[in-house]
């Protein structure tokens, strides 16, 4: 599997990462370097092997379903980069 | 007394509770040493004002004899823990000016025991690295130097301001955490002993999070006794983490009696990398005579899936991460890009996370991205999901087999030169971690022990890799092998 510029273009865009147009190669270049580590993986087989999903034999437990915590509006809002009027402020995000 | 801020936990345990000194003649001692040693930029955020204001209220405990297990102790604290009202950044600018609201389940249980916080240490960015080269603080630099070259060393990473404050006697003791052998990587290269603990034994509740099925916080400390101490202070069942474990926490101290007669300790033979150092090689192989002097049975044992350890966590670690550092969009807390007219959301996002991320954290993010998308999920993710439970029955085969612990050299090489990887690709760097990532893939508690110098008069360490949940054994393991290497190695001080 090899990526091509467009394909870095697309991925830094779902990660919502600016990359600026002319650091496109060099990013593509980092990825298809790492991918090639990664497909090492190919060697291996896995038929019927489980995917792992939790390391400990544990199940997540479980708790009730009532209100253990709130009103800390002023905690919830004090590290914001702008708040305003008791709420988080952004970009106009409707035309 | 030697000064007080080079005495260890236990030591400074028993001066207090002997009335020989108090907890405000060592936290003064201590922030004083950090104060002089602002070259190795280990503690970036100080907290002396606290720091004074715990050890009196320590020493008031101790007097009206209510000491808990680490009353009036020193330690440090990693960033990537929330601490309430103190600067927590994860060593990232998108965290500039973040003040938790909150302190982590850790730090709390921490200063529940009584311990001492002197401030935050420096590390990699988010975890992200095995030199802490990727800090937006700057390097943190090792204490130790080649003999008398003056060329900086990497303290190692990600917890490289823990072990460079630890080795250099700027506190007593640190938190560190581990993902892929950010605990036990630095504790090799700095001479001190570092324990992961079985996933679930410590709540990560509050720790930034990185890759959240691997990461585990652990100590990071001057002897194997000063990590039983700390970590039974860190460990425990936390409602706050859903994959936190509900068992009793043991007395771990007390389980050190250096007594391992008749445990068979495994020697797996896909350690045994091409090209590994010869100073390595004999180090293990010491390691092992140590053991087997000490009546221990050594047996040789094979984990198959080794090779495929550091390609799986690559997939794994990165898909985490780009979930969990999804939260970082310049809304709710840290640093938000300075916009231009016109600008929307999604330029807020991608400028923020553009300047606010370093290069690695970008590329990480990105990987993670990649490999999870529509398409490559199965090839990618699922596969390595596939391998990692190979890799755990590896172990679980070994341990079946009758082995008590197994034992590895901790790194590939002594520590290297600050910037002396900076031309090398990733997957180089990444290689730092090919003897400790397949423990966290595992799950399974993990240790570094210095056990040597190398020609140039750096440390090296090895490492015991234990069953689950068996924390006691394992560092029971561990103090035969501290006992046998009587390491005592210090750096020779410069800063």
């Amino acid at each position: 599997m090899s990526i091509d510029q467009s394909t870095a273009a697309k991925v830094a865009k779902l990660a919502r990462i600016k990359v600026e147009d002319d650091a496109l190669p060099a990013l593509a270049d980092e990825f298809n370097n790492i991918l090639g580590f990664i497909e090492q993986l190919n060697e291996v087989d896995v038929e019927g092997v489980e995917p792992m999903t939790s390391v400990t034999p544990q199940r997540l437990k479980r708790r009730k379903d009532e209100v253990t915590d709130g009103s800390q509006q002023d905690k919830v809002l004090a590290n914001a980069p702008d708040a305003r009027e008791g709420f988080f402020a952004v970009p106009k995000v409707v035309e | 007394m030697t000064e007080l801020n080079k005495l260890t936990l236990a030591e400074a345990r028993d001066a207090l509770r002997k009335g020989d000194t108090t907890s405000v003649e060592l936290t003064e001692a201590c922030l004083k040493a950090i104060d002089a040693a602002d070259a190795l930029n280990a503690f970036v955020h100080k907290t002396p004002e606290l720091a004074m204001e715990r050890a009196k209220a320590a020493d008031e405990r101790i007097k009206a004899g209510d000491a808990p297990s680490m009353c009036g102790l020193p330690i440090g604290i990693k960033d990537l823990f929330c601490t309430k009202g103190v600067p927590s950044q994860a060593a990232s600018k998108i965290l500039e000016g973040f003040k938790p609201e909150y302190e982590s389940t850790v730090s709390q249980k921490l200063a529940d025991a009584g311990s001492v916080m002197l401030g935050k240490l420096n590390m990699d960015e988010f975890a992200m690295g095995s030199s802490n080269e990727t800090s937006v603080y700057g390097n943190a630099v090792s204490p130790w130097r080649r003999g008398n070259d003056d060329a900086q060393l990497t303290p190692g990473g990600s917890s490289g301001g823990s072990a460079s404050a630890v080795a250099a006697d700027l506190c007593l003791a640190a938190t560190g955490t581990d993902t892929g052998g950010s605990i036990r990587q630095p504790a090799a290269f700095t001479g001190t002993v570092g324990i992961k603990p079985t996933y679930g034994r410590c709540s990560r509740w509050g720790i930034v999070a990185f890759a959240s099925s691997l990461d585990q916080a652990g100590p990071m400390t001057k002897s194997v006794r000063d990590a039983a101490i700390m970590l039974e202070a860190m460990c425990g069942h936390d409602p706050k983490d859903s994959t936190s474990a509900e068992l009793a926490v043991p007395d771990f101290e007390a389980m050190l009696t250096g007594d391992i007669r008749g445990k068979r300790i495994g020697i797996p033979k896909e350690y045994r990398m091409d090209g590994m150092p010869g100073e390595i090689e004999k180090l293990w192989a010491d390691g092992a005579e140590m053991l087997k002097a000490a009546g221990a049975e050594i047996v040789d044992i094979s984990l198959p899936h080794t090779k495929y350890a550091l390609p799986a966590y690559y997939v794994i670690a990165p898909a985490e991460a780009s979930s969990n550092l999804a939260r970082y969009d310049g809304v709710r807390y840290g640093r938000r890009a300075t916009l231009e007219a016109g600008d929307g959301i999604t330029e807020m996002y991608e400028k923020t996370r553009a300047e606010g991320f370093g290069h690695e954290v970008q590329r990480r993010v990105m990987v993670g991205t990649y490999v999870l998308s529509a398409g490559f999920y199965d090839a990618y993710y699922n596969r390595a999901r596939r391998v990692r439970t190979l890799i755990k029955k590896d172990f679980e085969d070994a341990f079946a087999a009758g082995v008590d612990a197994i034992l590895t050299p901790a790194t590939p090489s002594a520590a290297f030169g600050l910037g002396e990887m900076t031309e090398a690709d990733p997957v180089q760097m990444y290689l730092n971690d090919v003897f400790t990532v397949t423990v966290n893939l595992a799950g399974l508690p993990g240790v570094a022990v210095p056990a040597g110098l190398d020609s140039q008069g750096l440390p090296l360490g090895l490492q015991l890799i234990g069953k689950p949940w068996e924390e006691g054994d394992l560092l029971n393991t561990a103090y035969a092998l501290e006992n046998a290497a009587g390491f005592v190695a210090k750096p020779q001080q410069w800063w």
